[in-house]
């Protein structure tokens, strides 16, 4: 490690991998953690996948998976707790991701709904959400979560500070989902609508067989947008003190050991997230041609 | 057919027993804004009568049918359909919705699904049927309109005669009592025309309960019991088609029929 600097030195990387992937995570509890990833890797596989057999119940692990992957990773019921603070690293990264995009995209679509609603308290709400949220950067609302957020709660009761962060990033992407969102369902003709009402579909029934289905496939590519925007952006959160794996990587650097290895670090950060960033265009761009052959308009 | 409708007195001719009608419609008034689209609608229609509406573009004829299966609501008046008094209730209006069929001009398929779901999604959906029932119950219907073999293509993959005869199907499935048809084939080619005014007149003989908005004059003479005649948001006259079209009693009418004729 002492070598001359005319090649890169892989090293630092190699030698700082576990941290980078897991953070401060106790050694003893890692299998949790893997087991999380392992999880993940399926739930993504049963989302993805077309015609499995029983692809109901993949579908269902899907929507369960956040909240056993929460419990994998925090603990309690039966596993030792482990603070949140003691997550960083690539870890970090995808919790923050996962959660964004898995509960940005409902909540987007009922917002979009919302907007369109003929209730106007319902759709007032939903337009000065989606207009606040929108007008704001997100490392302000970062720093309301880190900050302010505590004024609102009851005094006394500490909330988890990466379940606030995890809030504000979801609240921010659906609230560009809901836009897109909307943009597709301008997209239908009203025929749809009618034709669904005259055959005596409930709104949400309409919804869900006909306006949706065509909506969201108009909304593909705004959708994949905004999920690689959140992810990238979930880079953000080392502003408030933590560390994801752009947080962890730069706290490396200053350690005299590794001094000067900065292009191999920012090259592995980098080729971390475009791996990730282009898998969902490339999967985005596969699920549009699929449409597509589908039924020609 | 040329017997039946002889044989049907005109609704005026016969004081009719109400428990016949199947859509009383009463000093019914309707507003865009402050445009008054319809004026004083009153119009009853008797179980298995055919109704042929007409009329100048702008005249209010879509908005009137619009208005019996609440995809338009209007202001003031009553309108009842089968007994069910058109409010805001959202109950009632999804039973009457159930009940009457609609065909619309541009067809309005689902473009996402298969001519077999389109036209098995609302018996799953609305009638809660099983599935299975529900599709073999599609294909007697796409039988019905002649294009069984069609079922597994998407609507994008049909001509246009085709899409308006699934369009057709889908709303047969439901079993509707009343079916409303929307200028059915005037988006279509003229060589598709035919082919779907066949499916309506054999849709006739069976005893539907038709209103259909149309200039397709042939259609009018050979299934109507009335003609109904609309201009400026009021219904101007209404007469049997032979009378109608032989020898119209208003110069709107008069002027109307001279500028489809002429066509
Ligand atoms: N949603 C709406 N808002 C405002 N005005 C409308 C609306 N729908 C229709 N109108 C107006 O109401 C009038 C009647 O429209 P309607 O569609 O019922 O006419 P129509 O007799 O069916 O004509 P066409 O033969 O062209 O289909 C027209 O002047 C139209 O511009
Ligand atoms: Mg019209």
């Amino acid at each position: 490690m002492d070598a001359p600097r005319d090649g890169a030195c892989w090293a630092f990387i190699r030698g700082s991998f576990e941290l980078f992937v897991y953070g401060w995570y106790p050694e003893p509890e890692r299998w949790r953690v893997n087991l999380s990833f392992l999880l993940l890797v399926i739930a993504i596989f049963g989302v993805l996948k077309d015609n499995l057999p029983g692809k109901k119940y993949w579908l269902w692990f899907a929507v369960f998976f956040p909240f056993i992957a929460a419990w994998l990773l925090v603990g309690g019921f039966g596993l030792v707790p482990v603070g949140t603070q003691k997550i960083g690293g690539i870890l970090l990264t995808i919790i923050v991701g996962v959660t964004g995009i898995t509960f940005s995209l409902p909540l987007g679509i009922l917002l979009a709904l919302g907007r369109r609603s003929h209730l106007p308290v319902l759709r007032a709400v939903c337009v000065v959400f989606i207009e606040f949220i929108r007008g704001v950067p997100l490392i302000t609302l970062l720093f309301v979560a880190s900050t302010m957020l505590t004024y609102f709660l009851p005094p006394g009761s500490s909330f988890d500070l990466l379940m606030r962060v995890l809030i504000m990033v979801t609240i921010f992407a659906a609230a560009y989902i809901a836009e897109v969102v909307r943009g597709g369902l301008q997209g239908l003709s009203s025929g749809q609508y009618e034709a669904a009402d005259a055959l005596g579909l409930t709104y949400w029934k309409a919804h869900r067989l006909i306006i949706l289905p065509q909506a969201l496939k108009i909304s593909i590519p705004g959708i994949v947008n905004t999920f690689i925007g959140l992810y990238k952006d979930s880079v953000l959160v080392l502003i408030i003190g933590m560390m994801d794996i752009l947080g962890l990587g730069r706290a490396r650097l200053n350690d005299p050991l590794w001094l000067g290895l900065a292009p191999e670090l920012y090259l592995f950060i980098a080729l971390f997230f475009f791996l990730c960033c282009f898998s969902m265009a490339r999967y985005s761009l596969g699920l549009e041609k699929k449409l597509r052959t589908g039924h020609k308009q | 057919m040329a017997n039946e409708i002889s044989d049907t007195p005109s609704a005026e001719a016969t004081s009719v027993d109400s428990s016949d009608l199947i859509i009383s419609i009463k000093e019914m008034h309707k507003w865009f804004d402050d445009f008054h689209v319809l004026k004083d609608i009153n119009l009853d229609v008797r179980r298995g009568e055919r109704i042929v509406i007409c009329g100048p573009s702008g005249s209010g004829k879509s908005t009137l049918i619009r208005c019996i299966n609440r995809l338009e609501q209007h202001q003031k008046g009553t309108i009842i359909v089968d007994g069910t008094e058109l409010t805001q209730d959202l109950k009632n209006i999804e039973i009457i919705r159930s009940e009457v069929g609609m065909v619309f001009q541009q067809f309005n398929l689902f473009p996402h699904l298969t001519v077999l779901e389109n036209v098995a999604l609302a018996p799953i959906w609305v009638r809660k049927m099983p599935r299975a029932e529900a599709e073999e119950n599609a294909m007697k219907y796409l039988e019905r309109v002649k294009i069984p073999e069609q079922a597994s293509k998407y609507p994008g993959q049909l001509s246009g005669g085709q899409q308006q005869r699934v369009a057709i199907a889908r709303s047969l499935c439901m079993s509707p009592r009343i079916m409303l048809f929307d200028e059915p084939t005037s988006a279509l080619d003229p060589e598709m025309i035919k082919e779907v005014l066949d499916v309506m007149i054999e849709l006739a003989e069976s005893g539907m309960t038709m209103l259909v908005v149309t200039h397709e004059m042939g259609f009018a003479t050979a299934v109507a019991h009335r003609v109904i005649f609309m201009d400026g948001g009021e219904i101007i006259e209404e007469n049997t088609p032979q009378e109608f079209f032989t020898n119209p009693e208003h110069d709107r009418t008069k002027l109307f029929l001279s500028q489809i004729l002429h066509h």
